[in-house]
């Protein structure tokens, strides 16, 4: 019965995921069903899978990373200023952009582990002051004009229709998951989130492994600014702001998920297409452009309400083992 | 039985309880326990670890529901039990904890009004005459604070202060008539001028027509203000009356039972010393040296917050030390300044008592938590496999009787006996040199606890030194061939071969000993900030 109900959850979300499909496939088939559709859905959300992935990594070792999307429009803002406005090649801008997102991450564990600020506090913080200097480097306007060949990596569709972006996300998603999964990296991290004590009384480096989790995650955050810049060849300042509520809302309706009550890999990635395929199936039924903040923030409210509830459960099965033995 | 004979009273006690039974499964942890305070008395409240102290006072809070058959009246009239959550407010009883629960940064007046503002429904609150009524509170205890001074500026031991005379002001708003104040160790880490200063307090409280349930470990406070007291032990009344006819002795003979003399399994003396801990000082501990033979098991005991605890957590680095030196064999470790990853490297291993805040991470799996300090080990090519770490769990699991056998489930759905036995597999696959036990037995049944004794000897036979710290004499006894006597942050006293018992470690930690004797003041100021953690 248990076993029963633990795959259930395993698999909940996919279930979920198919039936939206099959919700929306069945009042617009024409439309929503066509392969090009998918595609173009599977497409458009590379950044968002990779800036998930950077909340995964800051999560899964206890830290709220609040500046996580302003280091992606950082990102990509410096792509943009760094390829279009003073001509130098992509590749070097694309190492200056990730350079900025690893200085953001060396910031933020600085304050975090060494100074000892609670990082919802610091990230508030430090995204804020990112926002502030892409503001300024960029003189509130739109950047555009970037390399075709930045562009052609990223969204010029390769492999069965899909976009690079997509391979990315992919290759990366595999890459989380190894890594969370399969390393003592991963494991570590897991133990520094849930037990900064037990993992320190196990031997572990918890500052140098809290400090790593915040600079993986701003370079990953860095890295879907990347994709950004080449998906659509130009730099917004406010091109991060849409990303942050769905990427906390994925990161936790993935923890539910897969391997429920740890944020993982394919959690997140089945959470974004699933709230992908939904904003997608509404939008092509020409619902308006605010549902997909009811939606965004529907989802974030949901899947932190399934996180809590999974885990009261696991503490009260704990507290009837232990009242029977006591 | 009870003490309702002992003080015949023409008014009905502030508490009555009678015939108050709780078991846990299988455990009894009271059992038929009847007591009384009347108004105007300061009523002691003694016995060990586990006596069933707390489990009367969580009755009397509404937090356990006792066994049928059990009375409670509060001022001769009779109460339904249980008591739900919170109803002990109305029927005028408050609790002052270990923890004052103040909070640090808002004044006197806002801590002590908080639970009046918080009730009342007004339109603006009227500070200036919240600070009179709060003036007049603290003038009538004799307390001296300045009612706009931050609680954090106040000296460590007014906070205690504060509290009480906040539980006896919320008393007073709900009942007309004074009610039971119950204090649960509130002298802890406090300090000699600090207890005189809360026994002053308490008369005014006991003056004032309250009666006053005082629970302490500490046998020297418990005879300068009670009035009488009762003993529990294994759940049952092992005696009370009037504290003035009572003697220390008699009440550590209550405390303890008449203990069976019980010899050291094993007499060998060791004969090749393997670890010595010099000169070592930190937070609780004043000064303490010590040699561990190889192949000995050595014990380390004393009251709450004797600092003996501490000791431990030092030893593994797991609490900073100010000063002090670890050898191990030939190798000379500096203890300020150690980490948890420098004594591992070391060769100590230490299992703490709180097993699912310090020991592991009850929602992950068995495998993992067994794995935690030997992941390096477990790799192949850098790749760690699912299938590794339940294999190498699993011979953990199976050498150390770890059930249910299966090492994907989550830790915390094992018996507390179980995540024990799995603790010590964790530990005892890094081969230390010197294992740190802090209570390791605590929330275990008696099978699993043989278990991990024997896993215990077993690894002190194969030559390593073994730590056990615990204030659960009996195991000590059972378990180690040597007892050192911990008493405010010092070792006070050791005990060794036949001396190895109930009975002379109790008399030693409370300073009641044949060979040692206990300057006659209060509690020392030994215990430092944080304290051990309470049984």
């Amino acid at each position: 019965m248990a076993l029963l109900r633990r795959g259930f959850e395993r698999y909940a979300l996919l279930l979920a995921w198919i039936a939206t499909i099959a919700l929306f496939g069945a009042i617009e088939p024409g439309i929503f069903l066509r392969a090009a559709n998918f595609a173009s859905m599977f497409s458009s959300q590379a950044v968002l899978v990779v800036l998930t992935y950077s909340l995964v990594v800051s999560l899964t070792a206890g830290e709220y990373d609040l500046s996580a999307a302003p280091v992606l429009t950082l990102s990509a803002m410096t792509v943009a200023i760094l390829n279009a406005q003073w001509g130098l090649p992509v590749g070097v801008a694309i190492l200056a952009a990730l350079a900025a997102g690893a200085v953001a991450g060396i910031v933020n564990g600085i304050l975090v582990v060494w100074i000892g600020i609670d990082s919802i506090i610091v990230t508030l913080g430090t995204g804020t002051l990112v926002s502030g200097v892409v503001l300024w480097i960029s003189n509130s306007e739109m950047v555009s004009g970037i390399s075709q060949t930045l562009v052609n990596w990223v969204i010029v569709p390769r492999l069965f229709g899909l976009s690079f972006g997509f391979v990315y996300a992919l290759l990366l998603t595999v890459l989380l998951w190894y890594v969370l999964e399969y390393t003592p990296l991963g494991l570590k991290l897991l133990f520094v989130g849930r037990g900064r004590r037990v993992a320190r009384l196990a031997g572990l480096d918890v500052g140098r492994l809290r400090f790593g989790a915040l600079v993986a995650g701003a370079l990953l955050a860095a890295f879907a600014g990347v994709l950004y810049a080449g998906t659509s060849g130009a730099a917004d300042p406010n091109s991060g702001d849409s990303f942050m509520l769905p990427a906390f809302a994925a990161a936790f309706l993935g923890s539910t998920a897969v391997r429920p009550g740890r944020f993982n890999a394919w959690g997140s990635f089945t959470a974004v297409y699933f709230l992908v395929t939904g904003i997608t199936g509404l939008s092509l039924m020409g619902i308006q452009i605010f549902i997909q903040d009811l939606f965004y923030g529907a989802a974030l409210i949901i899947g932190v309400t399934l996180s809590v509830l999974v885990r009261r459960r696991e503490q009260r099965e704990r507290d009837v083992a232990e009242t029977a033995e006591a | 039985m009870n003490a309702a004979a002992a003080v015949p009273a023409a008014a009905p006690p502030v508490l009555r309880l009678a015939h108050l039974g709780k078991r846990f499964g299988g455990t009894v942890a009271l059992d038929d326990v009847g007591l009384d305070v009347a108004a105007g008395e300061v009523h002691g409240l003694l016995g060990h670890n586990g006596s069933g102290k707390s489990t009367l006072i969580r009755i009397l809070a509404g937090y356990h529901a006792p066994e049928p058959g059990g009375e409670l009246e509060m001022r001769g009239r009779r109460v339904r039990l249980p008591l739900r959550p919170g109803q002990f407010r109305d029927l005028g009883m408050a609790f002052v904890h270990q923890d004052p629960a103040l909070l640090p940064a808002l004044t006197v007046t806002e801590n002590l009004r908080i639970g009046a503002l918080a009730g009342a429904a007004l339109a603006r609150i009227d500070w200036r005459a919240e600070a009179r009524a709060v003036a007049a509170l603290l003038e009538e205890f004799g307390i001296e604070a300045d009612p706009d001074a931050r609680v954090e500026r106040l000296r460590p031991w007014q906070r205690p202060l504060l509290a009480i005379v906040r539980a006896v002001d919320e008393v007073r708003r709900l009942t007309s008539a004074g009610g039971l104040l119950v204090l649960d160790e509130p002298t802890a880490g406090i300090g000699d001028a600090g207890v005189e200063r809360l026994f002053a307090v308490i008369r005014r409280v006991k003056a004032a027509g309250f009666g006053v349930l005082f629970v302490s470990h500490d046998l020297d406070e418990v005879l300068g203000i009670t009035d009488r007291v009762t003993v529990l032990r294994d759940g049952r009344v092992a005696g009370e009356g009037v504290t003035a006819t009572l003697g220390k002795d008699r009440l550590v003979e209550m405390i303890v039972g008449r203990a069976i003399l019980r010899g050291p399994p094993s007499a060998a003396p060791p004969t090749t010393p393997l670890v010595a801990v010099e000169g070592l000082r930190g937070p609780g501990v004043r000064a303490a040296a010590f040699r561990i033979g190889a192949g000995e098991i050595l014990g380390l005991t004393g009251l709450i917050g004797s600092g003996f605890a501490e000791l431990g957590a030092m030893l593994a680095g797991a609490r900073p030390a100010a000063a002090g030196a670890l050898a191990i064999g030939a190798a000379r470790h500096d203890l300020a300044g150690f980490t948890p990853a420098r004594a591992m490297a070391a060769g100590v291993a230490y299992v703490p008592a709180e097993r699912l805040r310090a020991g592991c991470i009850g929602a992950l799996t068995v495998a993992e938590n067994i794995a935690l300090p030997v992941l390096g080990t477990l790799t192949r090519a850098g790749v760690l496999t699912p299938g590794a770490l339940v294999r190498h769990a699993s011979a953990l699991c199976r050498r150390f009787d770890v059930r249910p056998p299966d090492p994907t489930l989550p830790l915390e759905s094992l018996s507390g006996g179980n995540q024990q036995k799995a603790l010590m597999a964790k530990w005892l696959q890094t081969e230390p040199k010197l294992l740190v036990l802090e209570e390791p037995t605590q929330g275990v049944d008696v099978g699993a606890r043989e278990q991990i004794f024997a896993a215990v000897r077993a690894w002190a036979e194969a030559g390593a030194a073994v730590l056990v710290l615990s204030g659960d004499h009996e195991q000590l006894a059972l378990l180690c061939q040597r007892v050192l006597i911990f008493r405010h942050g010092r070792i006070v006293a050791e005990l060794a071969g036949t001396d190895v018992t109930e009975e002379r470690m109790a008399h030693e930690c409370f300073g009641t000993g044949p060979a040692t004797s206990r300057p006659a003041t209060f509690r020392p100021s030994a215990a430092g900030p944080g304290g051990a953690e309470r049984g």
